[in-house]
């Protein structure tokens, strides 16, 4: 089947109520993938990701964790000379397929970094920005997205008196979260966290945390972390990876509590590797 | 079967010293808790009250050490956030210290009975059955102890299912008594305390049976504390 026009995703998800939806799984087959004079990055990952739950992804630092991550939205494509090969499906669709609208794609599929990276722009403009690329004007409307995603992040309580002053002001992790507020604002069906709490200080931590526990209801959320306790908070599944091989794929429980694999087992103690 | 356990070392080398000195409390409580009931023992069967003294005086050490174990514990859990082999550790130790706290509180039992009955000449009925019911608890709680301090799931196993073999003895020595009763029926009253240490030790049985059982869930992640004897074995063949 090709994949969705551009136009007829966005209407779809205009028209779809994030509540009553159920988000896609991802399927990864064969995947593996290369950096130009670095050899491989990504060896041979097949990987189940459930829907509707969300699944941390550890791993020592260039393990390939982040480059699995960065493939389910095509981030990697911006690298020159990455080559890659396999398949990943979200839903019934390819994403590596040539043929992937990678701007819809990323639609769909969206992504928050390690760091908050808002647009300099205010709070209100900051959510409304992929609305409006999405052809919304009406201002009833846009007030009504707005609301609704800043109220999903938990944020519009801190905001809703000074929503047009500028985002920066913001404290970082008001930053983050106003930035998953814009993800969320555009109605995507998988959310991809790199790393999106290591920049900020503990209770605002917790908030993130708090919230990917609230949102996975209505996303499939891929989470890579380098804190191992936030992983066995937040997820309901874990992928262990080294040296860009997949280790190991459990339910969260089982892999903190007996994983099955000594290389697992050893990193997730803390042991020598 | 290898255990896949881990013997690496933590990179923090304080949290290897931590559990380190949690693992040597634990096998110091045991061999006190050992110590403890070979004195009851005994002492019931020589009716000599100075080694239940000395049994009686053990239990204040062996209850603060349960108290120390349980602190370090919690300690661990809060800083160190243990998982999978470690988690499995502390959460094993605690319930061993349960278990051991609990048959020192069984030793106590049978060396306060000792005592009671050490200045009355009463019919001893029991006394084979008694001594061999007693070496089977004793061995049971070595060899536990053994296989946790070497997480062997094989030893483990084994005194789990050699629980089983203490009840012939113990409904036999029953009996015995209850015959005795009805033959000295001036005696009932020693022969209830007979009942009461012969029931002690049956229980410190289940207790060593169920230390066995936290190594086999260390070791395996395994929770066989509901498991048939055909589940057991399938564990170790």
């Amino acid at each position: 089947m090709p994949y969705m026009q551009r136009d007829a995703l966005i209407q779809a998800s205009q028209f779809q109520s994030t509540a009553a939806r159920t988000p896609p799984g991802l399927v990864v087959q064969q995947l593996s993938l290369s950096y130009p004079g670095n050899g491989s990055a990504l060896v041979d990952i097949n990987l189940d990701i459930p829907a509707g739950a969300v699944t941390a992804v550890i791993g020592p630092s260039g393990c390939g964790k982040s480059t699995l991550l960065r493939c389910f939205n095509r981030m990697n494509d911006t690298i020159e000379g990455c080559r890659y090969s396999g398949a990943i499906y979200v839903g019934d669709n390819n994403v590596l397929a040539a043929a992937t609208d990678v701007t819809a794609l990323r639609r769909r599929v969206g992504m928050v970094f390690q760091r908050p990276n808002p647009f300099a722009k205010s709070i209100y403009d900051n959510v409304a920005y992929g609305p409006r690329i999405g052809g919304i004007r009406r201002k009833r409307d846009l007030d009504e997205i707005v609301e609704r995603a800043l109220r999903d992040v938990a944020l519009w309580d801190e905001v809703s008196d000074r929503l047009h002053t500028g985002a920066l002001r913001l404290s970082l992790g008001q930053q983050q979260r106003l930035v998953l507020a814009r993800t969320i604002a555009i109605e995507p069906e998988v959310l991809l966290l790199d790393e999106p709490a290591s920049s900020l200080d503990p209770i605002s931590t917790l908030k993130i945390e708090e919230l990917i526990y609230e949102l996975k209801h209505t996303y499939t959320i891929i989470i890579v972390t380098h804190n191992m306790q936030q992983a066995a908070r937040v997820s309901d599944w874990t992928a262990f990876m080294n040296g860009g091989k997949l280790v190991e794929f459990d339910e969260t429980d089982r892999i903190f509590t007996n994983p099955v694999e000594r290389a697992t087992e050893d990193y997730i103690t803390g042991r020598y590797g | 079967m290898s255990e896949k356990l881990s013997y690496k070392q933590h990179i923090s080398a304080q949290f290897n010293a931590e559990l380190d000195a949690i693992k040597n409390d634990l096998l110091e409580m045991g061999g006190k808790v050992e110590n403890q009931i070979e004195l009851a023992t005994e002492a019931l069967l020589q009716t000599d009250s100075e080694p239940a003294e000395a049994a009686i005086l053990i239990d204040r050490s062996i209850n603060r050490l349960e108290v120390e174990i349980d602190e370090q514990c919690a300690r661990i859990l809060a800083r160190r956030q243990p998982a999978a082999s470690d988690l499995r550790l502390i959460i094993a130790i605690a319930k061993v210290t349960t278990d051991l706290e609990r048959i020192g509180d069984e030793a106590s039992k049978v060396a306060r009975v000792a005592i009671k009955l050490a200045p009355v000449q009463s019919p001893q009925p029991t006394e084979l059955r008694f001594r061999r019911i007693a070496n089977h608890v004793n061995r049971m709680l070595r060899q536990s102890l053994d296989a946790f301090a070497r997480q062997s799931v094989e030893q483990a196993v084994k005194v789990v299912l050699s629980d089983a073999d203490i009840d012939d003895d113990y409904h036999s020595a029953m009996t015995e008594l209850q015959q005795a009763m009805r033959t000295h029926p001036d005696h009932i009253e020693y022969l209830m305390e007979q009942v009461w240490a012969l029931r002690s030790l049956e229980r410190i049985g289940d207790h060593a049976s169920s230390i066995a059982e936290q190594v086999v869930y260390l070791a395996r992640g395994v929770d066989i504390r509901h498991a048939d004897n055909e589940g057991l074995r399938n564990l170790i063949n």
